[in-house]
């Protein structure tokens, strides 16, 4: 009912285009969240959707219907803005009632309604009070049940949660959820928190300075990267790379310092001599012996996770990481052996940045 | 708050010494002179003044022209200020909706807050003139339709319109840093809730201004009681037949004209209070107001 397609879209503040020929398809009750660094264009592009931001370019349809001079109350969306944007001078209950009696809603219907979306996000005790008495959360709520009461076709957050503190940010990030699941309506959440996004997503959209660099599942987004950004930026620790050059008659990856990782011979023959950069994950690989594994770092310092350790090493210049059970210490300087399993291993152009494909990697995992 | 320390005291008194002396020779040293003027009255044929307690008070406030100036002053200052903030809102409100390069226009809308009275006055008067100037016209096209020289309404309207234009840019500026500091969150909110843009300025700017409005109302009041002198001196003289005889005027009019020194030290005590306590409300209840966060 509600779906909404994005057309090469653009957008510039006078002559800086902030937003360079956007494309999404979002489907109508899916849960999409647009991840990207701060300044990236996220908020532009939530906004232009909203109708509070001029479109420059392109197309924006909801529900089939070009919305591109349509105003923000003609769309059907509601919006749950960072700081929250509640009314000061108004009670939590005229703050969550306020569409309805813009639309004219009789008073006894409205306040029954209120009440009615107050008590499901437990708002009822706060509804006299004015939002300026409230804590974080409660104002978060507030915003929520201001965005749920007019049911819209549509809900846009933006950073919705960023302004509270870790403990709530988890609880607030699992109502959402719930409350996707009860009404069910098209949700495009902005975010710059790869958790938030991994953890809420039916499909994510990661953007890269105006641009978007893939759209896909969390899994897809973790386990393919399509560009070294959207690896880098996605997982925690992040990924390491390692500059190196594909050699045809090594059937492998030389990398500079001379270590060779192997890749299959056929696509060492299709792309002989090409520049790449090597992705391997922090906790895809593990310790062993110097000599002993793929190839050898100097260790540099460790730290404590808890459940696991993480080693961070150092390669020719380039920083690495390593996250296992290993918790072993060492002093700093030591040589020490990584193994870099080859289904662990992600192939990007040197130039481009774009994921280079070696095989398939449910394939890969299969034949290891 | 940072504080300086001086070693020696006499420096800071070496430092703070003209500024006392100024405040002592304009503000402390008249308002004491008008104070012992009040409650004395001088001889008619010299030999010092005689404490007479609150003769000159009772007198003024059984003295029929001094209510009717009362009277006047106050219709001036609520018209005044009415119109001055009215148009201070308006104005404000358009510039808000982000016409480009407000921040000049903005210094243009100050400079009339910046011209000395009597110099609106005198612009004032060529415009009203009824033979001579802009209205001229008026009157040519329609017989008798303005005429502040012998009407006093008239008159009284004109000084009200010249006060009122001298005042709008204060509160324009006011009333424009209070549009701005309300987050554009706040009515952006409000268009995805479905209100137009008329009902985002009922609903939700004009609220938010309560205290800034409070704040002007009462900044107003006591400008039009205080600063309407040169505009009432240049335009009518307090006429026609003392229609616009405003308090301030009265009493330099008493004073110097009269010669009555009492009378007068006595109308500009009750002018002080009256604006003291427009002050004190000023701190007391408008500052205090709730604002919110
Ligand atoms: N009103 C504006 N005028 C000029 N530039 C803007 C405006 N709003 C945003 N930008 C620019 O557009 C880019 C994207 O901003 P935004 O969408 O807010 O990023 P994000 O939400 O991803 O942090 C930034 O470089 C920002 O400086
Ligand atoms: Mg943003």
């Amino acid at each position: 009912m509600a779906d909404i397609s994005i057309r090469d879209v653009r957008k510039s503040y006078g002559k800086d285009e902030v937003i360079h020929g956007v494309n999404l398809d979002i489907q109508t009750g899916e849960f999409v969240v647009i991840l990207g660094p701060s300044g990236c264009g996220k908020s532009t592009l939530l906004r232009m959707i909203a109708g509070l931001e001029d479109i420059t370019s392109g197309e924006i349809t909801i529900a089939e219907k070009v919305v591109n001079h349509l105003e923000p109350r003609e769309r059907g969306c509601a919006m749950v803005f960072q700081n929250y944007a509640l009314y000061p001078h108004m009670t939590v209950a005229d703050n969550i009632g306020y569409a309805l009696k813009v639309a004219g809603m009789p008073t006894a219907e409205r306040i029954e309604k209120v009440k009615q979306v107050a008590s499901s996000v437990g708002l009822t005790e706060f509804l006299d009070r004015r939002p300026g008495v409230l804590s974080g959360g409660q104002r978060q709520r507030v915003a929520m049940a201001r965005a749920i009461i007019r049911e819209p076709e549509v809900f846009l957050f933006d950073e919705p949660l960023s302004n509270l503190d870790a403990k709530l940010r988890v609880q607030m990030r699992h109502e959402i959820r719930r409350i996707h699941n009860r009404v069910k309506a098209t949700s495009v959440f902005v975010t710059h928190d790869q958790h938030e996004g991994m953890t809420l997503a039916d499909r994510m959209v990661i953007m890269n300075k105006g641009t978007i660099d893939q759209v896909g599942t969390p899994e897809e987004v973790y386990n393919a990267p399509a560009t070294t950004y959207v690896a880098g930026f996605i997982g925690s620790p992040a990924m390491n790379f390692l500059p190196g050059r594909v050699l045809a008659s090594h059937a492998a990856v030389v990398l500079e310092e001379g270590s060779s990782l192997p890749i299959p011979s056929q696509a060492a023959q299709t792309m002989d001599g090409k520049l790449v950069q090597i992705g391997a994950r922090p906790e895809a690989l593990s310790l062993c012996r110097p000599g002993s594994g793929t190839l050898t770092a100097t260790f540099e310092f460790y730290e404590e996770l808890g459940s696991e350790g993480l080693h961070h090493l150092k390669i020719e210049d380039v920083q690495f990481s390593v996250l296992s059970e290993n918790k072993m210490r060492l002093d700093e300087g030591t040589q020490i052996g990584v193994t870099i399993p080859q289904e662990a291993l992600h192939i990007f152009d040197a130039d481009t940045g774009r994921r280079i494909e070696i095989s398939d990697p449910i394939h890969a995992i299969e034949t290891a | 708050m940072r504080r300086a320390y001086f070693k020696n005291n006499w420096i800071a008194a070496l430092v703070v010494a003209p500024q006392l002396l100024i405040i002592f020779v304009f503000f402390y040293w008249p308002s004491s002179q008008a104070l012992y003027w009040a409650f004395t009255l001088e001889q008619p044929w010299g030999g010092g003044n005689e404490w007479v307690w609150f003769e000159n008070f009772a007198y003024l406030l059984s003295d029929d022209r001094y209510w009717q100036s009362v009277r006047v002053s106050t219709v001036y200052a609520l018209a005044t200020t009415a119109l001055a903030m009215g148009m201070a809102l308006i104005l404000a409100l358009f510039a808000d909706r982000q016409l480009r390069g407000y921040k000049s226009f903005r210094i243009g809308l100050i400079w009339p807050y910046a011209v000395a009275a009597p110099a609106i006055g005198l612009a004032f008067r060529f415009i009203f003139n009824p033979s001579a100037g802009v209205a001229s016209y008026l009157n040519y096209a329609f017989p008798d339709f303005w005429d502040p020289i012998m009407n006093g309404s008239h008159a009284m309207t004109m000084v009200i319109i010249a006060g009122a234009w001298k005042q709008v840019s204060y509160s324009f500026i006011f009333f424009l840093a209070g549009l701005q500091s309300i987050p554009r969150s706040l009515t952006e909110a409000a268009a995805m809730d479905g209100a137009r843009p008329m009902r985002r300025m009922m609903d939700i700017q004009l609220p938010l201004l309560t205290p800034t409005f409070f704040f002007l109302l009462v900044i107003n009041i006591t400008d039009s009681f205080t600063d309407s002198f040169g505009i009432v001196d240049t335009m009518t003289s307090g006429g026609p037949a003392r229609a616009t005889n405003l308090m301030v005027y009265k009493i330099y009019e008493d004073g110097f004209r009269g010669l009555d020194y009492s009378g007068a030290a006595a109308q500009s005590i009750i002018l002080m209070i009256l604006v003291i306590s427009l002050t004190f409300i000023q701190f007391r209840y408008v500052e205090r107001r709730v604002h919110y966060t």
